[in-house]
């Protein structure tokens, strides 16, 4: 097991440096001049060079890179050209938001999908799985900004329930926290909910036809205890690989999310980074994106020695 | 008999359940009735898609959603199953009826221990609270004869053995004293020594609690060992019924003399061994070593095959006799070259191919075919049979044409229709797509076919006939046959020279004949009394 987690923290070095080397290429073949955005509308060509002399963007793009990794390697993530600030500041006031959403998303999905999936099994070809089926196309298609202003449009401006958009921080005012946290994370849920409802179903349809099952029912067991007990926890762990893919998802739906609702997000900061070409900011948030990527798969592919005995690293 | 007397646990009353419409026929079963009476074993034989199955899964009630019962009664002490809501029925499973099945490995839940799996039995059919149930676990799995039943108690399906795991199903089973076990095929999937056990396990067992047992079975040798009475199935109907021995001995209808007739027969018939023909195969301290390590753990080796030594020649046949995990599939499949052997020499003809490189490897390839066990699996279901027996001959250089002349040849030596070239495996029976796999091996014109137990998934009947033909074969085109099986009746009746093996080694090796009339090594003595109605001449009838 041991073992196992070492190889797997181990392989995140060379994930991390493709990463690194794409991004940081990417930035810079891409048009557009950061300090041209610092210096403003009325700067002159002067004073634009000075700003890319003091950024240090003359120097050979080989050379930023070293530059970069060095400092990164050092626990340097930079300073932010934009927002005057280090980029670990930046991130550091920006991660609760994004955090909150990720986690309310996950708890909501979770305890949404599974049951319907489970049910849509279970009732396979009756009306509650065609629902079922019929929503999960539906809430996969249709993308998160058109569900989010439809739930605001309905919960916030027409039926007056919840606030339209905003955040509060959860040590200020934790109602204040909720009522904000449930319209975005249902918004992110929804694709979140299509996707794991169909896994669950696809994959508890598939254990109901295991001779175990076949037992259970032979003790004179009752349905829900062998859907429950006996069907769900063999199904767990292509649920749990999909849920760990999903947080790709999730990254991804954030950045329009917090867009939509107006969070101060890191989802938003990487927004707001891309327009200004802040590229230390948005290096050291994709980076960050990618080691937790990495780091949530590796939990979930320990966690399924939880759900089956017979998985042993 | 006393047990005439008492009420039966069961009585079936013409019994029908109807097929889905679209089957290939209107009823699974039809107007079948029976009964079992307490302490009794009553033994349901019959041939795939006899309906035997469904019979057992209409009594527990569970049938698939397309099945339905039609007419008739079950009743079990008096109670009409049929009738019973699912609620009753969840009631009377494994209290008053119980159920164990086919496949161990498959039928226990692999993430829950077997000690979780038995106390969900009581706690939801008991008030006990939890110490008492434990005891109770203990003590069945102390009845059911597993060693260290605490162990047992916390241990995961996937640690323990087939035959033990068949033993936790019995326990759970019978944990609650039902008067009615139904065994369906329970010893099918087990080698012939666990299932002589288990065999015996379940008499005993009823026999003290005076359980009745409805025990589903194919294998005559079974029926033999452990029924009083015997109701033969055939599509659906009971065609006869009756007291063990005179079902055995003096059956009536034709159908039951032709299954029974069918059983190869445990002694070797007497066959010409000839000294003369050219080695086709010999090995050499064949071995085949697995071995799996990782970064910090320590290596662990698995020796599959040890010091394997074998010759066939041409026109004779070679069994390789031995228990699941024995090693016999993988010195198949090292001298296919299915996997590469790990040490030891494997000459074919003069040309040693145990070390010789993939491309140089190409075309000994032809020379060596094999026909696997399951004739449901082995065949590409997208493609038709035809292209399926000319793409290796093509794949050699012959032309299409050629080839389709030669399919069509070998498919009438193996007797099927030559004009069924173009239809697909999935039309075909499972013997027949058994002949299909033969012809397509022997389109390659090998000089060795290696039948890895190939006929072990076949009904006896069909059996037979594949048996009769893979035979008529050797002989017609003078080839060397490596048959793999764990059935002694099946090596009985086809090999030369058999050789037994155990735990990668070959314990002992001679001619059939001298192989099963005196085995010397106690392995093979252990394997021959373990043979299920080993004492019983099948198909010898008393005259009636």
């Amino acid at each position: 097991m041991i073992d196992f987690i070492v190889r797997r923290l181990i392989a995140i070095i060379p994930v991390l440096t493709v990463v690194a080397i794409l991004v940081f290429l990417m930035l810079r073949l891409t048009p557009g001049d950061p300090a041209a955005v610092i210096a403003g509308d009325n700067a002159t060509s002067d004073q634009i060079a000075d700003i890319r002399t003091k950024l240090g963007l003359n120097e050979p793009i080989w050379t930023q890179f070293v530059i970069w990794i060095g400092n990164m390697l050092q626990g340097n993530f930079g300073e932010s050209f934009f927002f005057k600030k280090t980029v670990a500041e930046l991130i550091a006031q920006r991660i609760e938001p994004t955090l909150a959403l990720a986690v309310c998303t996950l708890i909501f999905a979770v305890s949404i999908s599974v049951p319907i999936g489970v049910l849509a099994a279970y009732r396979q070809g009756s009306l509650v799985d065609r629902v079922v089926m019929g929503f999960s196309v539906v809430g996969f298609s249709v993308p998160g900004f058109v569900i989010g202003y439809c739930l605001i449009y309905v919960f916030a401006i027409e039926l007056g329930w919840l606030p339209v958009q905003g955040y509060i921080r959860i040590g200020v005012n934790f109602w204040g926290f909720l009522e904000r946290m449930i319209l975005p994370s249902l918004t992110l849920s929804v694709g979140f909910i299509a996707l794991i409802s169909r896994i669950t179903r696809a994959s508890v349809l598939e254990v109901l036809n295991e001779d175990y099952i076949r037992t259970a029912r032979a003790k004179g067991l009752s349905n829900r205890v062998v859907l429950m007990r006996h069907a769900l926890r063999n199904a767990a762990v292509p649920i749990l690989t999909v849920i760990g893919l999903g947080i790709a998802i999730l990254i991804g739906g954030a950045v329009v999310t917090e867009s939509v609702f107006g969070l101060p997000g890191l989802g938003r900061l990487t927004v707001e980074a891309v327009l200004s070409r802040d590229f230390p900011t948005i290096q050291a948030v994709i980076l960050m994106f990618s080691v937790v990527y990495v780091v949530v798969n590796l939990l979930i592919d320990i966690s399924y020695t939880l759900f089956d005995p017979r998985i042993r690293y | 008999m006393s047990t005439e007397a008492k009420r039966p646990v069961l009585e079936v009353r013409n019994l029908s359940v109807s097929l889905p419409s679209g089957a290939d026929r209107v009823h699974a079963v039809e107007k079948v009735s029976f009964t079992v009476s307490p302490g009794e074993i009553v033994c349901l034989v019959g041939e795939s898609g006899s309906g035997k199955s469904v019979i057992a899964f209409t009594v527990m009630g569970l049938l698939a959603k397309a099945l339905k019962p039609t007419s008739g009664e079950i009743l079990l002490e008096g109670e009409n199953i049929l009738a019973a809501s699912e609620t009753r029925l969840r009631q009377l499973r494994c209290t008053r009826m119980s159920m164990i099945f086919q496949e161990p490995m498959t039928a226990l839940n692999p993430v829950m221990t077997c000690g979780e799996q038995i106390d969900e039995v009581l706690n939801t059919h008991t008030k006990l609270d939890a110490a008492a149930r434990k005891a109770k676990i203990i003590a069945i799995l102390a009845r059911v004869k597993l060693p260290e039943p605490e162990r047992i108690y916390a241990s995961y399906p996937h640690q323990l053995s087939g035959g033990q795991r068949q033993r936790i199903m019995i326990a759970m089973a019978l944990v609650l004293d039902p008067v009615l076990l139904i065994a369906d095929e329970p010893t099918t999937a087990l080698d012939v020594t666990t299932q002589a056990e288990i065999l015996k396990l379940i008499a005993e067992l009823q026999d003290g609690q005076g359980t009745g047992v409805l025990f589903i079975t194919h294998d005559f040798g079974v029926v033999a060992e452990i029924a009083h009475r015997v109701a033969v199935l055939r599509w659906g109907e009971l065609v006869e019924m009756g007291p063990t021995e005179k079902i055995l001995s003096r059956p009536e209808h034709s159908y039951t003399k032709m299954l029974i007739s069918s059983v190869p027969s445990i002694h070797p018939v007497h066959r010409d061994v000839r000294k003369d023909g050219p080695t086709v195969l010999r090995t050499e301290k064949l071995g085949k070593t697995y071995s799996g390590s990782g970064f910090f753990q320590k290596a662990r080796v698995v020796r599959a095959a040890i010091d394997v030594d074998l010759d066939i020649r041409r026109g004779e046949t070679l069994g390789i006799v031995g228990e699941s995990g024995s090693g016999k599939s993988t010195v198949a499949r090292c001298i296919a070259r299915l996997i590469d052997p790990s040490e030891g020499k494997i000459f074919l003809g003069d040309t040693e191919i145990a070390t010789m490189k993939a491309s140089k490897l190409r075309p000994h390839r032809r020379r060596v075919q094999i026909v696997f066990q399951d004739p449901y699996r082995s065949m590409n279901p997208r493609i038709t049979i035809g292209e399926s027996i000319i793409e290796g001959p093509m794949n050699f250089g012959l032309k299409r044409d050629e080839a389709i002349v030669r399919a069509r040849k070998l498919m009438e030596t193996v007797r099927l229709d030559p004009n069924s070239l173009d239809r697909y495996p999935h039309q075909f029976s499972g013997g027949q797509r058994q002949r299909i796999c033969i012809a397509r091996a022997l389109a390659m014109e090998p000089e060795l076919l290696i039948a890895d137990e190939a006929v072990s998934a076949l009904d006896v009947s069909v059996q037979k006939q594949v048996l009769e033909l893979l035979d008529e074969i050797r002989v017609r085109l003078n080839l060397a046959v490596l048959f793999i099986t764990h059935d002694l009746r099946v090596a009985a009746q086809i090999c030369d020279y058999v050789a037994v093996m155990s735990k990668g080694r070959v314990v002992e090796y001679g001619s059939a004949e001298q192989v099963f009339g005196s085995p010397k090594d106690d392995y093979t003595k252990a394997l021959f009394a373990a043979a299920p109605g080993r004492n019983w001449e099948f198909g010898k009838f008393a005259a009636a």
